[in-house]
C-alpha cells in the first residue's frame, strides 16, 4: 500500500513538472507551427538569475519571482530577436535562428558566468521530508504537485474565460481567420512566448531544486522531455501536451520501480522504445488537434 | 463606406490570379462579384481584406489608402470578411466564436451584449446552440455563425465569399433572406457568388470576373436580363 502511494506521488510530481514543460513548448507550437528550440534556455535563464541574486538578502520567494520574470523576458526576447524578423519569410530560417539563439544564450552563460556548475539558493523546505499516509517523501514533490495543479488550473481558466485566451485558442486553429476578426498577430504570438516563459521559469525552480545547481546546458533535458511529451500527446493540442507529460512520467517512474539495478542506467532506451510503440499506434499523438490550420 | 479598388493585381508565385481589377462599392450598396471557379474572385476579396498582399494596385476606404495593410487593421477600419472556407473555430463554442468576433470592441461590454442578442434574434438556431462547439454545427449553421461573427465587429462593409456554397436550397433561401435583412440596415456588402440569380436579386450592381479581369459590369437588373451571361462569362 505504501509502495502504491509512493508511486502515485512520484508519478504526479514528475508528471506535473513534465506537463508544465510540455505546455510551455506547445503553446508556441500551436500558434506558429514552429518548435522553439531555444525553449530550454528559458529554464537556464531562470537558473542563472537565481544564482546571480543568490548572495542577496532578499527572501527566497522574491528571488524565485525574479527568476520566473527573467524566463518570461527571455521568452519575449526569443520572439523579438529570433522569430519575428524571419517568421513570415521561411520556416527553415526560423528553425535556424531558434537554434542559433539557443547556442548564443548557452555560450553567453559559459563566457560570462562559467561552464562549471553554479549552485543556486533553495529554501529549507526543498530539502525537508514529510510523511503522507505513512509514506516519507520529499516536501519538494508535494510542492511540485501543488504548483502544477495551481498553474494548470489558472492556465485553463485564462484560456477559457479571457478574450485573449479565447483569441489564442482560435489563433491555434485558424490564425489568418483570427486576424480577420481583428486579433493582432503580434500580440497573440508575444503572449504565447510570455506564457511559455512563465511555465518554463516555474518548472526551472522545481526542476533545478532537485539538482541544486545550474550549468549552461541545463536546458537540454527539459527541452527533450517537453518535445517527447508533446509528440506523444499530440503537437496540436494543449490537453495532449499535459496528458503526454503525465504519461511520460508514468513510463519513467514505472521503469525506475521495475528495472533491475544494472539495467537502470539504460532506462531512457526503454522509455524511447515505448514512445516509438505509442507513435506506431497513434502517429499523430494521443490527442488529435483540430483538422485544419495554417501558418502566418 | 465607400470602397474603391483600382488596378488590383494578385500573384501566387508566377501565377497571375487577379490582373488589374477596378471595383467600387458605395455607401449602403450591395454589389455582387460573379464569375466561374478560378476567375480570381476570392483572391480579390482576400486582398481587399488585407489577408494577402496585392502585387499591384490600390485599395481605398473613404479615400484613405489601405493597400497591403494587415487584416486586423482592416477590421478596425470597419471591414469584416467572411471567407469561402467559413473557418469557424471548431473547438470554440458558438458563444466564444461570437465573443471573438467582437474583439475590436471588447471594451464596449453593453454594446457587445446587445449585438449578441440581436444576432441570436436574427439567427435563432445559433441561440439554441450557444454552448455547443462550432465544429458540431451543420454547414448552414456554420455559415450563419460566420456571418453573425463578422457582424459582431459592427462593420460598415461586409465582404461575403460564397455564402451559399455547398448548402441545401432551403438553407440558401434563408441565408439570402438574412443578407437582404442586413443590407436593409444600411450595411455595404461586396458579395462573391456562384449562384448568379440569387446574387443579382439581392445586389444593385454587379461585376463579372473572367480569368482575373472584369469582363462585364453594370446594374444587376441589366446583367440579369442579358440572356447570354451564363454561357459567356460563367460557363468557362
Amino acid at each position: 500500500m505504501t509502495a502504491a502511494i509512493q508511486f502515485v506521488i512520484d508519478v504526479l510530481s514528475l508528471g506535473g513538472a513534465y506537463a508544465l514543460m510540455a505546455l510551455g513548448l506547445v503553446i508556441v507550437y500551436g500558434i506558429l507551427r514552429l518548435v522553439n528550440f531555444a525553449y530550454g534556455e528559458l529554464v537556464m535563464a531562470a537558473g542563472y538569475t537565481l544564482y546571480l541574486v543568490g548572495g542577496s538578502p532578499l527572501p527566497w520567494l522574491v528571488m524565485a519571482a525574479l527568476a520566473v520574470a527573467a524566463a518570461v523576458l527571455t521568452g519575449i526576447a526569443t520572439d523579438y530577436l529570433a522569430f519575428r524578423p524571419v517568421r513570415t519569410k521561411s520556416v527553415t530560417a526560423v528553425l535556424i535562428t531558434s537554434f542559433a539563439f539557443s547556442t548564443l544564450l548557452q555560450n553567453a552563460a559559459q563566457l560570462l558566468i562559467s561552464p562549471r556548475p553554479r549552485s543556486i539558493p533553495l529554501p529549507e523546505v526543498f530539502s525537508d521530508t514529510v510523511t503522507v499516509l505513512g509514506v516519507v517523501t520529499p516536501a519538494r514533490n508535494l510542492i511540485t504537485i501543488a504548483a502544477a495543479a495551481v498553474l494548470l488550473a489558472l492556465f485553463t481558466l485564462a484560456m477559457r474565460r479571457t478574450i485573449l485566451g479565447i483569441a489564442m485558442r482560435a489563433a491555434a486553429t485558424h490564425f489568418t481567420m483570427a486576424r480577420m476578426l481583428g486579433v493582432p498577430a503580434n500580440l497573440v504570438i508575444t503572449t504565447a512566448f510570455a506564457i511559455s516563459g512563465l511555465l518554463a521559469g516555474t518548472v526551472a525552480l522545481l526542476w533545478l531544486g532537485r539538482i541544486g545547481t545550474v550549468v549552461p546546458r541545463v536546458g537540454l533535458e527539459p527541452l527533450l522531455i517537453a518535445f517527447i511529451a508533446t509528440v506523444i500527446g499530440g503537437m496540436r493540442s494543449l490537453e495532449g501536451a499535459v496528458l503526454g507529460g503525465f504519461l511520460l512520467a508514468f513510463i519513467d517512474t514505472s521503469l525506475n520501480y521495475t528495472l533491475p539495478q544494472d539495467l537502470l542506467k539504460f532506462r531512457d532506451a526503454f522509455t524511447f522504445s515505448l514512445v516509438i510503440l505509442i507513435l506506431l499506434w497513434r502517429p499523430a499523438g494521443l490527442v488529435r488537434g483540430p483538422a485544419t490550420g495554417q501558418r502566418t | 463606406m465607400a470602397l474603391a479598388v483600382d488596378g488590383l493585381e494578385v500573384r501566387y508565385g508566377g501565377v497571375r490570379a487577379v490582373r488589374g481589377v477596378d471595383i467600387t462599392v458605395g455607401d449602403g450598396e450591395v454589389v455582387a462579384l460573379l464569375g466561374a471557379n478560378g476567375a480570381g474572385k476570392s483572391s480579390t476579396l482576400l486582398a481587399i481584406a488585407g489577408a494577402i498582399r496585392p502585387f499591384a494596385g490600390r485599395v481605398r476606404l473613404d479615400g484613405r489608402d489601405v493597400t497591403g495593410t494587415t487584416p486586423e487593421r482592416m477590421v478596425r477600419a470597419g471591414v469584416a470578411m467572411v471567407p469561402e472556407t467559413r473557418d469557424v473555430f471548431p473547438d470554440l463554442t458558438v458563444e466564444e466564436n461570437l465573443r471573438l468576433g467582437a474583439y475590436v470592441r471588447r471594451r464596449d461590454r453593453a454594446g457587445v451584449e446587445a449585438d449578441r442578442a440581436a444576432m441570436f434574434a436574427l439567427f435563432p438556431r445559433l441561440a439554441e446552440r450557444a454552448d455547443q462547439t462550432a465544429g458540431t454545427l451543420s454547414g448552414g449553421e456554420q455559415q450563419m455563425l460566420v456571418i453573425a461573427r463578422a457582424m459582431m465587429s459592427r462593420p460598415r462593409l461586409l465582404l461575403l465569399d460564397e455564402p451559399s456554397l455547398g448548402l441545401a436550397p432551403t438553407i440558401v433561401e434563408q441565408i439570402f433572406a438574412m443578407i437582404a435583412e442586413l443590407a436593409a440596415t444600411g450595411l455595404s456588402i461586396l458579395l462573391v457568388e456562384q449562384n448568379v440569380s440569387k446574387a443579382l436579386a439581392v445586389a444593385s450592381r454587379a461585376y463579372v470576373m473572367r480569368l482575373g479581369r472584369i469582363a462585364a459590369a453594370g446594374p444587376a437588373r441589366e446583367l440579369a436580363a442579358a440572356a447570354d451571361l451564363e454561357d459567356h462569362y460563367l460557363g468557362g
